[in-house]
């Protein structure tokens, strides 16, 4: 079976993120690049897939030069070859213009499944996925806490608020992961110097098929007008335990509506 | 920083073993320490990882990879616990190691992929009670009988060799005189549950508490003659070329508990206030810090240099001795440094200064004592 996987570069969720003042995007230099953590499961489940039922993995991103530390990163686990879509053009393209531009480089390809980790780590908006599978007239099982493959059909667990829903689609389909789902591997020292063989096409704009009309910046559905630093946190409280240490924790919790 | 010079596959193993260490030893290991318990699921990891097959060729189960990868990997784990990395460095360097280099194609294959996959350990019997440094004075024998090494003595300070998952471990023994008279000696590999070859229980030490440690005894201990690892008579000799690379390991695992309390009191003088700033921004401890941070960077470019010229095919023996020493003791004096930095708390065992301080010493005695450190650099100088 052939699995391609979406996967995204984003700064390391644990680092203090600036926008730029320029044009109110992500300062990349600002901080550390990594894999999103969510699309590590994804490439997981993919590998999980292809190594029970055979068949291969590609992994696609969409992003500037540094993105391919990302696909090195996948590949570094196992995957066996990456898609580079990069172009000065797509710089600044919201989530719309995104999933329109992976549908394009996807609906030349041959797969059964497409898999995304269920959000990214940065943006957080987890509609790219679903708007992807629509502009592909894929059958799309989003939120997957398991997958399983039989045949032509992909049965997943859609992980919900109340426990989670079993829902089936016929292949070709598109799932998104959450981390329930697996336990992401490290990847190997054999499989770091692998991962330089491995095959990575760089694919324009105009390579793809795209119409620079509808990504970038300017073509954004939301703009951000304007933004300000998070102020720093405010001292706490502190209350001298003069023997009524309890009944002003009992006044404290419950002015925050804990009690 | 040197670290910043590596070539990017090594960079990338790297960081992928701190993210490990940091994701999966650090949180558990502790708990070991205190217990005093041999940490079998995080070994499981690091086999899972590839760690104990980083210097093997595939075709043994191995990553392909080279002797001075393993040693990131050391030093990357012991900048969070020193007791799984020196699991590793004995289980590759003197379990492993010695079966590669030596052994026959049947026992490569027989042991190197369990091996190299971290399934199984094998622990490596070269120190006696009666004889350390002076590897020459070996007591243990070994009389070939029918077929069979009849083998009799005992071994001290055995790593990984009482484990559940500990297969064999090689010894060394006096298998006859040599014609100069000098005592012949050879190394033979016992399976683990050999009649008479028994395990005693795991030692109380100082430091390395999460680390499997016995002494062994021999009493009329029989296995096939086919176990001999490599020429019979050539036991001491292989055995030199074994500790040669296993220093500039060790050294790599002193560098990385060096950087491990630059590491904890960066973080440390930071938080911690007094008189209303943090301890950092006083000169007496920042300048402590700082003095750890030179330390550790000149300890990381010798062992640096020892691995480039291993990998080149140059001596190293000298560069190797070098490295075992000064990044040894400065692993004392950081360990020392750091528990000050963190005053009262760094004498509590729940801070991992406190571990780093149990464990810092061991790497001055283990692997060649400093002295005979001391004693080769000198010899080389022609002294």
């Amino acid at each position: 079976m052939k699995i391609v996987v979406c996967i995204k570069q984003v700064p390391d969720s644990w680092a203090d993120k600036k926008l730029s003042p320029e044009d109110s995007t992500l300062d990349r230099a600002s901080v550390d690049r990594v894999l999103n953590e969510l699309d590590e499961y994804a490439v997981e489940a993919a590998l999980q897939l292809t190594e029970a039922h055979g068949g291969d993995v590609t992994v696609l991103t969409m992003g500037p030069e540094d993105a391919a530390e990302a696909l090195r990163r996948a590949l570094s686990m196992g995957a066996d070859a990456g898609i580079h879509l990069i172009d000065d053009g797509l710089s600044g393209t919201d989530a719309v213009g995104t999933s329109y531009a992976l549908a394009q480089v996807l609906q030349s390809r041959e797969f059964d499944l497409v898999i995304f980790g269920s959000e990214s780590t940065d943006a957080r908006m987890s509609v790219v996925p679903a708007m992807v599978a629509e502009r592909l007239s894929l059958p799309q099982l989003t939120f997957a806490g398991k997958v399983e493959v039989d045949g032509g059909t992909v049965r997943i667990q859609r992980v919900t608020d109340y426990g989670y829903d079993e829902v089936e689609a016929s292949t070709p389909a598109l799932v998104s992961v959450v981390e329930k789902i697996n336990e992401p591997r490290y990847p190997s020292f054999k499989g770091i110097m692998a991962a330089k063989k491995k095959p990575v096409e760089k694919l324009t704009l105009a390579d793809a098929g795209i119409d620079a009309s509808q990504v970038g910046l300017a073509q954004a559905w939301s703009a951000v007008d304007s933004f300000a630093a998070r102020p720093p946190r405010e001292k706490g409280t502190i209350v001298e335990d003069g023997g009524d240490g309890g009944a002003k924790i009992a006044e404290f919790l419950s002015t925050q509506k804990f009690i | 920083m040197s670290r910043a010079r590596l070539s990017e596959d090594y960079e990338l193993l790297r960081s992928t073993v701190e993210q490990f260490a940091h994701d999966v030893v650090a949180p558990v290991i502790a708990g070991h320490y205190e217990a005093q318990t041999f940490p079998y699921e995080v070994i499981a990891g690091m086999g899972e990882l590839g760690l104990f097959g980083l210097p093997f060729p595939e075709e043994y189960g191995g990553q392909g990879g080279d002797y001075f990868a393993l040693c990131l990997a050391i030093e990357e784990l012991a900048r969070v616990d020193s007791s799984v990395a020196i699991t590793l460095e004995a289980g590759v360097s003197l379990g492993a190691m010695p079966l590669y280099r030596f052994g026959s194609e049947e026992q490569k294959r027989q042991w190197l992929p369990e091996l190299t996959s971290g399934r199984m350990l094998g622990g490596f019997g070269l120190t006696e009670p009666e004889a350390g440094s002076d590897a020459g004075g070996t007591r243990t024998t070994a009389i070939l009988e029918g077929g069979q090494w009849v083998i009799n003595g005992s071994k001290s300070f055995i790593t990984n060799s009482g484990t559940d998952i500990t297969g064999f471990v090689t010894v060394t023994a006096v298998t006859g005189t040599r014609p100069d008279g000098r005592k012949e000696i050879s190394t033979i590999l016992v399976p683990s549950g050999t009649p008479g070859f028994t395990v005693a229980p795991k030692y109380s030490k100082v430091g390395w508490n999460a680390s499997d440690t016995h002494e062994l005894g021999f009493v009329d201990c029989r296995v096939p003659a086919a176990n001999l690892v490599g020429e019979r008579g050539r036991g001491y000799a292989q055995f030199l070329r074994i500790l040669d690379e296993g220093r500039i390991a060790i050294s790599a695992l002193a560098v990385g508990l060096a950087q491990g309390c630059v590491d904890e009191c960066v973080r440390y003088a930071g938080e911690r206030q007094s008189f209303g700033r943090p301890i950092g921004s006083y000169q007496s401890i920042a300048f402590m810090i700082a003095d750890m941070e030179m330390r550790t960077h000149v300890a990381r470019t010798a062992y640096h240099d020892a691995g480039a010229r291993m990998l080149a095919g140059e001596p190293f023996k000298h560069e190797a001795a070098i490295a075992k020493l000064y990044s040894s003791g400065i692993a004392v004096d950081n360990a020392r440094d750091a528990t000050q930095v963190f005053g009262g708390n760094g004498y509590m065992n729940e801070y991992a200064v406190a571990r780093f301080w149990r464990d810092c010493k061991v790497l001055e005695i283990g692997e060649g004592t400093n002295e005979v450190q001391r004693m080769l650099i000198a010899r080389e100088l022609g002294l």
